[in-house]
């Protein structure tokens, strides 16, 4: 990457405030309003294969991995549609959601987000037989995207 | 902005029927649209919003990204190849500023 390293950090400290906002964080109404936005009428289940990985700590707020992989044959007959990710304490709770096909060959995906502050991370995958499972994982922020 | 300059790690062979990784990542502010300037105002958000792979044509694999996304947005995925071909990477700005790249692979 041409960014050179001194570019990066200031940057990177520039946007330490980044998530913060003047306006309100998320509330958990939020993120069920957009589960179910996904949803619909389906119940939205657990397990289903579903795996998210977050790291029980982020030091940094403003760059935390996330990946999340479901148990899937990713054929025609069986695949999973999509992944999203919901972050409940965010100034808004959508963070990605990841869209696959059959062609993906696995359901991972990876990336990294910010993060306001400790909160819950929620994955919601749906799957091309309408199923919905979800799985909650809480993520501890010592420096905040807010910087502190 | 996107002053974007893609970096993609595509393996360079692979055997028919596999699962291969894919890394992406691109140079971008990932403005959020939450932070102000010195004089109290909100700098806009100026984000990439999607990302789009597709392999001699047929999409793959896609992401609707929000400004959650940290800067400098890095993506890893998969892809199974049955044969020999191209990737093609797309990233959409929210101004809708195009950022692509590509990356062939041969499949025995």
């Amino acid at each position: 990457m041409n960014l050179n390293r001194r570019q990066f950090i200031t940057t990177a400290a520039g946007l330490a405030a980044a998530i913060c906002g003047q306006q309100a964080f998320a509330k958990a109404e939020d993120v069920e309003a957009a589960i179910k936005a996904i949803a619909g009428d389906a119940e939205v289940g657990t397990g289903g294969g579903l795996k998210l990985n977050t790291p029980e700590i982020a030091e940094n707020g403003n760059s935390v991995p996330v990946s999340v992989t479901v148990d899937s044959p990713m054929t025609e007959d069986s695949y999973v549609e999509s992944v999203a990710l919901f972050a409940d304490g965010n100034p808004r709770p959508e963070v990605v959601s990841f869209n696959f096909t059959p062609a993906s060959g696995e359901a991972f995906a990876a990336t990294r987000m910010r993060l306001a502050k400790t909160q819950n991370i929620v994955a919601v995958a749906k799957m091309s037989d309408g199923s919905i499972v979800s799985e909650t994982r809480n993520v501890k922020v010592t420096i905040g995207g807010c910087g502190g | 902005m996107a002053n974007a300059k893609p970096r993609i790690k595509v393996p360079k062979t692979a055997a028919a029927g596999d699962v291969i990784k894919i890394k992406s990542l691109v140079s971008h502010i990932m403005e959020s649209g939450q932070r102000k300037d010195k004089d109290g105002n909100v700098i806009p958000r100026m984000i990439i919003n999607q990302f789009e792979c597709t392999f001699n044509g047929e999409p793959v694999f896609s992401c609707d990204i929000d400004p959650a996304i940290a800067a400098n947005p890095f993506i890893e995925f998969r892809a199974r190849v049955q044969e020999s071909g191209t990737f093609a990477f797309k990233w959409v700005d929210d101004d809708g500023t195009v950022i692509e790249a590509a990356k062939s692979i041969e499949v025995s």
